[in-house]
């Protein structure tokens, strides 16, 4: 066997050359120091959208995109197609800790600062991916048809709308139209299985191998260290190792919440009923959501909604282009305001979360 | 002993320790592919078995014409010949499945897929069909014509 393997890696090399490729990823270290804990989530955020790959394909074949059908369709996965109800649970469990994942992976990033140059490039391409997984667990929502899904696209559409200038026709780009119809779902379900991976994977892919070109990223105090001095493990089979195991127990995980947590399903849409009561966002735009509910209807001569996009926005592209005006870090100096304004985020999301939740 | 131990312990111990590991490790793959695959297989529809249905009214069939049939889940062909007697068969071409038709101006029923040609009393006669369709049977109830499977 292991002769065979050798035989057919041989084989490959003579045509292709890989054995250059080979070693250089075997040079690949991982460093060791007290917040290594924190490099595990990069990982940990790859597995699940392997997972979600690989689900909602499975999902795929028994999903039908239109508003006469994809509710029964999806009862029909939940109730008639053996494991069925479990495919689907794992796709939404792993679709939370996905996004959770990412925010402990980007905040992460954040405060070791490693986003700093050379890897801007780095940092970037990952808050793109941040924002399509957002839009992925958006377009997501809807596709199952159910009530509580039909109104939160309304609003969350509505809300979309409310930009200055691309506002409007962003919303009916979203929407296939005026309203949230069937043309709305059709519209999402292509972004959300065709569109969005696409892309997805495309900037996934530019984020590895900037990862795979320029190495792990030491953390400031470590930089100052002589090479002699620093404290580092082989990625391979070392830290692979360790990641493997992780995602082990995050597998686990999801099979533990989806079998006793599995996704519910609800009423269909009805777009000429009323909106049900206590109709909420998924937990990753609560935040935003309970924000938008503290402005006040105008603010001057401008609508107190709309501030807050704008608020948001600018916060959001501050957050972006962090590399590029946080100089101290690039030089290799300790930059406290980052600190601050990072505490300040965590704490605003988690507490607007909490209020948003407990309203 | 104990500064030694010897080397049959070492072997079964590690013996022990692979068995418990491949084992686990089939065992996990097996909770994941078992799902998997039984996922893929598509649920049984219940299926109502027809033995008999209403092909329509005798005014809505001209002669000399051929009409495709909904048989439960298959299609099935009826034929209404010059004298103004009907035919039904199996509208499944024996070949490769393709849906057959009448064709009026050759007198035969045939397959547009690859020119498989059967008589009208289903037997195939040209190209590639290696068998005869299955002639269902026709009743006519008052004004309404029924198709239904001969026993």
């Amino acid at each position: 066997m292991k002769n065979l393997l050798q035989k057919f890696y041989k084989w490959v090399d003579e045509r292709v050359e890989v054995k250059g490729l080979v070693e250089y990823m075997g040079k690949k270290y991982v460093p060791v120091h007290r917040n290594s804990i924190w490099y595990y989530f990069g990982g940990v955020s790859l597995f699940l959208f392997i997972i979600q790959v690989v689900t909602g394909i499975l999902l795929l074949f028994y999903y039908k995109g239109s508003s006469d059908l994809a509710f029964e369709s999806v009862k029909f996965i939940m109730s008639k197609v053996q494991f069925g109800w479990l495919v689907r649970s794992i796709h939404a469990w792993s679709a939370n800790l996905f996004i959770l994942s990412i925010f402990i992976h980007m905040f992460s990033v954040y405060f070791e600062k490693s986003y700093r140059y050379p890897r801007e490039m780095t940092w970037v391409t990952g808050f793109i991916m941040f924002l399509l997984a957002l839009f992925f667990g958006f377009s997501g929502y809807l596709l199952p048809w159910n009530e509580l899904s039909f109104f939160a696209t309304r609003v969350g559409s509505d809300i979309a709308g409310a930009v200055p200038i691309i506002g409007p026709p962003l919303k009916t780009f979203i929407r296939g139209g005026e309203d949230v119809t069937g043309a709305t779902l059709s519209r999402l379900f292509g972004f959300h299985v065709a569109l969005l991976p696409g892309i997805f994977t495309i900037i996934l892919g530019i984020h590895l191998i900037l990862i795979q070109r320029q190495g792990i990223s030491e953390p400031l105090h470590m930089e100052k260290k002589k090479e002699k001095e620093k404290k580092k493990m082989p990625f391979f089979p070392n830290f692979m190792l360790r990641d493997l195991l992780l995602w082990l127990i995050v597998l686990n995980i999801l099979a533990i919440l989806a079998v006793y947590f599995p996704a519910e399903l609800g009423h269909k849409a009805d777009p000429f009923s009323s909106a049900p009561a206590g109709i909420k966002p998924e937990w990753y735009f609560l935040f935003m959501f309970q924000t938008l509910k503290y402005f006040p209807g105008h603010v001057l001569f401008i609508e107190g909604e709309v501030l807050g996009i704008l608020l948001f926005g600018a916060a959001g592209l501050l957050w972006l282009l962090v590399p590029f005006w946080d100089r101290k870090s690039a030089r290799g100096e300790h930059n406290r305001l980052i600190n601050y304004l990072g505490i300040f985020a965590v704490m605003f999301i988690i507490i607007l979360t909490i209020l948003g939740w407990v309203s | 002993m104990e500064e030694n131990p010897s080397s049959q312990g070492q072997t079964s111990r590690r013996g022990f320790l692979k068995y418990l590991l491949t084992g686990g490790l089939i065992g996990f793959a097996a909770s994941i592919f078992y799902p998997l695959f039984s996922y893929l297989k598509p649920p049984k529809q219940t299926e109502v078995e027809v033995s008999s249905v209403l092909a329509g009214k005798i005014t809505d069939f001209e002669p000399d014409k051929g009409k495709i049939i909904k048989f439960g889940s298959k299609p099935v062909i009826l034929i209404r010949l010059k004298d103004k007697t009907f035919r039904a068969f199996e509208a499944t071409c024996t070949h490769l499945a393709c849906t057959v038709q009448f064709r009026s101006d050759l007198g035969v029923i045939w397959c547009a897929c690859h020119n498989g040609k059967y008589d009208l009393n289903g037997r195939n006669i040209s190209g590639p069909p290696p068998r005869p369709l299955t002639e269902y049977s026709v009743i006519q109830k008052g004004k309404e014509i029924y198709i239904s499977k001969n026993a």
